[in-house]
């Protein structure tokens, strides 16, 4: 019997060491962090190595690419999945993570830890991390600073015949433009035109209808010509905002740009399609989001011929808001390790990294170097940016009313229906329909 | 024989006197009940049950996004709304308007190449084959590569009609016109599916005995006459049966149209399903989607039935 009892004990023994966990079986620990797949995401998986190499944390990424993003991830949250641990998300979606429990409220968090909002740019911390809006009620940490800017062709708009003939035609100079009408002058001279033996075209902006493409093209011509949300912030009267003289003309130039001077087939393009026809030399400008620039700046074949400006104002400067805060999954097993990184992620050191290696860093001691300006051929025109930047609703119905705007901008701007004033008064009823739904009206 | 009994014997000995007892106990009817409960309860759990759910869905505020908000009891809300939304009907029609003409069109292509593979000219097998090679593909495929072939710029198919018409490759776009999508999306599912009524009209067409034309000979009839008066009456529920799953695949069709188009330009080509998961999947509504969910199985379902009471009067004569 004793024999019996001594082997029992050791077997015990045996086993409740081997379940032990051991500093080795911590250290194998690994954390899934989700993401759009673009330029930004491979900086991240090498600035991610440094955490690693710290903590003993194994990172895993899962990228989708945009037209999915929203789509994917959405459904993984209101599955309450537990793929992502953390997850870098849309800035539109914080309304309704925050308010069906997707996202760990941070606060406490940052108090513990000494992480301070102050130290990042307010228009970040208003647009990525609070909900409701404005309030100190913290959902995200800024992670990718973006807004939607312009890539031209540095190489054509220098050619000596092209500024002369531009000159005597516009009566201004051949040079990245200072309001939206110039932008189409500019796109206007460029269409059709053979430069360096090849057709090109003016330019591509987006058109895409699936996902968010037209309206976040079409709001970086609304927004400077002076198209509001709502009359007063957070009453949802959008009558006389949405809808405004200054509004149907945004979108009216809009349209004439899309009309007069995208390359053929422009119907339904997005960052992609922009990308390929930039690369390829098909046209004189694009827009897209300044988390291409970096990639941009380095290409083999366009890199030394590109230059980047700023979405030109008109009444007003105003850029269409991009970028993502990170956030911790409140279904994740593993919280206390996508915290640390949260905690890592928010260090001067590795924001300076996160913006040497291709991120755009919202931390202020990274905006606020002298350096910063000149670090990048695209740096002063980004904080220039980020000084003027509008975003879509981020209400928790944030889908529909952006399902909504797609369908009333692709039907009036690509299906030519209606006037700009019907696609805007039909909008506002598409919206009214919605926050009534959601009970706000 | 008797080895056979003394078999049976010797299992009804082993077996356990309750159970045996139970079984002598039961109908035929009990029997069969209990072989065919498991079928019936898959059934129930796999399709009459998600059924009777999304009614009840339908008749709610129900968002799947939302799990722990206050669920409302709305009545027929979202039916009114929907069967008064001109949206929607702007998506029914868009569906028709592919539906009826990738029949036709399907109808008349199938019946037509089944017609001439029927003829076994030298090598009909190889062409047989070849023809049926976009229905082997699949739909996700197939829709990048047509929207590859419709690209302004690069794709064949504008150079094609460019060719052929001496109009600019560049000066029309198939899928980012209003006038041409609601085509370009119908030319696609008809390349892709037209040999698919292709086999069931060659199977109807096989299954004509000779006699009968040999008959038709001996009386005189033309070859058209014989086409008329045989082919096509005989062939005719097979090219029904044709029609009836080419319709209830096209009223549902999504993959291929949400790869090409998107349901642009502006709304053009949304066809109902494409409406129905933007309502269901992206803003969220799923009361709402469930019930669009229902008036489409409802007028599937329908036309379906009525379509097949004439496929049976067809089929009797």
């Amino acid at each position: 019997m004793k024999k019996f009892l001594a082997g029992v004990t050791a077997l015990a023994a045996t086993a409740m060491i081997a379940a032990a966990p051991t500093p080795s079986a911590a250290q194998s620990k690994t954390i899934t962090l989700c993401w759009a797949a673009w330029d930004p995401a491979n900086a991240l998986v090498e600035l991610s190595k440094d955490f690693t190499t710290k903590t003993g944390i194994g990172m895993k990424f899962e990228f989708v690419p945009w037209p999915n993003f929203a789509d994917r991830m959405l459904n993984e949250l209101n599955s309450k999945g537990k793929l992502c641990d953390l997850l870098i998300g849309d800035s539109q979606w914080i309304g309704g993570s925050a308010e069906n429990g997707h996202y760990v409220k941070l606060n406490d968090f940052f108090g513990k830890e000494g992480i301070k909002m102050e130290d990042f740019a307010p228009a970040t911390v208003y647009a990525y991390s609070t909900w409701p809006k404005g309030t100190p009620n913290y959902w995200a940490l800024p992670a990718m600073g973006d807004a939607n800017g312009w890539f031209y062709r540095k190489d054509w708009f220098e050619k000596p015949e092209l500024k002369k003939e531009f000159k005597d035609k516009y009566g201004f100079e051949l040079a990245p433009p200072k309001t939206q009408t110039e932008l189409q002058k500019i796109a206007e001279f460029f269409q059709g035109r053979t430069v360096d033996g090849q057709k090109v075209y003016g330019a591509a902006i987006f058109t895409e209808r699936g996902s968010e493409g037209i309206t976040m093209g079409a709001t970086s011509s609304l927004y400077p010509f002076g198209f509001k949300y709502e009359k007063t912030p957070g009453k949802y009267d959008m009558e006389g905002a949405v809808n405004s003289a200054d509004a149907v003309k945004g979108l009216e130039f809009y349209k004439s740009l899309y009309k007069c001077c995208t390359p053929p087939g422009y119907t339904d393009s997005y960052m992609g399609e922009g990308l390929d026809a930039f690369k390829s030399g098909q046209v004189a400008m694009m827009m897209n989001w300044f988390a291409f620039m970096p990639g941009m700046a380095k290409d083999e074949k366009v890199g030394s011929k590109t230059g980047f400006f700023v979405n030109p104002g008109e009444k007003v400067a105003a850029s269409t808001l991009g970028g993502q805060g990170i956030s911790v999954v409140s279904y994740s097993p593993n919280r206390d390790e996508a915290l640390a990184y949260i905690k890592w992620f928010a260090n001067p050191d590795v924001q300076k990294k996160w913006w040497s290696l291709g991120g755009y860093s919202c931390h202020n001691s990274v905006l606020n170097d002298p350096s910063f300006k000149t670090s990048q051929p695209f740096a002063a025109q980004f904080l220039e940016a980020m000084g003027g930047v509008q975003d879509f609703w981020q209400e928790p119905a944030y889908a529909s009313l952006l399902q909504a705007m797609q369908k009333r901008l692709h039907d009036y701007v690509v299906a030519d229906k209606g006037t700009a004033k019907e696609a805007l008064d039909g909008l506002i009823k598409d919206w009214t329909e919605t926050f009534k739904e959601e009970g706000k009206l | 024989m008797s080895k056979l009994n003394e078999i049976a014997d010797r299992a009804a000995g082993i077996t356990p006197p309750s159970l045996a007892g139970a079984v002598r106990g039961l109908s035929d009817k009990s029997i069969a009940w209990i072989f065919i409960a498991p079928t019936i309860i898959l059934l129930l759990a796999i399709n009459i049950f998600p059924l009777i759910w999304t009614i009840y869905l339908s008749l709610t505020n129900y968002r799947a996004n939302r799990p722990n908000a206050e669920l409302k009891f709305v009545g027929t809300e979202h039916y009114e709304k929907i069967l008064t939304n001109p949206d929607i009907w702007a998506a029914m029609q868009s569906t028709a308007h592919f539906v009826v003409w990738t029949i036709v069109l399907q109808t008349v292509i199938g019946f037509t190449l089944a017609w001439l593979v029927d003829r076994k000219f030298r090598g009909h097998g190889f062409w047989t084959t070849v023809i049926l090679l976009p229905m082997m593909l699949s739909p996700a495929v197939v829709g990048n590569f047509w929207k590859f072939l419709y690209q302004p710029q690069i794709g064949l198919f504008n150079y094609i009609i460019s060719f052929f018409t001496g109009a600019e490759p560049s000066s029309f776009e198939m899928l980012g016109s209003v006038q041409l999508a609601p085509w370009a999306i119908v030319i696609v599912d008809t390349w892709m599916w037209t040999p698919y009524v292709m086999l069931i009209c060659l199977a109807g067409l096989r299954s004509i005995p000779d006699y009968i034309y040999e008959a038709a000979e001996v009386d005189r009839a033309s070859n058209w006459r014989q086409f008329w008066s045989i082919t096509i009456p005989m062939c005719l529920p097979f090219i029904m049966l044709a029609v009836l799953f080419r319709g209830i695949e096209n009223f549902k069709m999504f993959d291929m149209v949400n790869l090409l188009t998107g349901g642009g330009p502006g709304s053009t080509t949304e066809v109902a399903s494409i409406t129905l998961k933007r309502e269901a999947f992206e803003k969220w509504r799923t009361g709402f989607s469930s019930a669009f969910a229902i008036i489409l199985f409802v007028t599937v379902f329908g036309l379906a039935n009525i379509y097949v009471k004439a496929l049976n009067k067809v089929k009797s004569r």
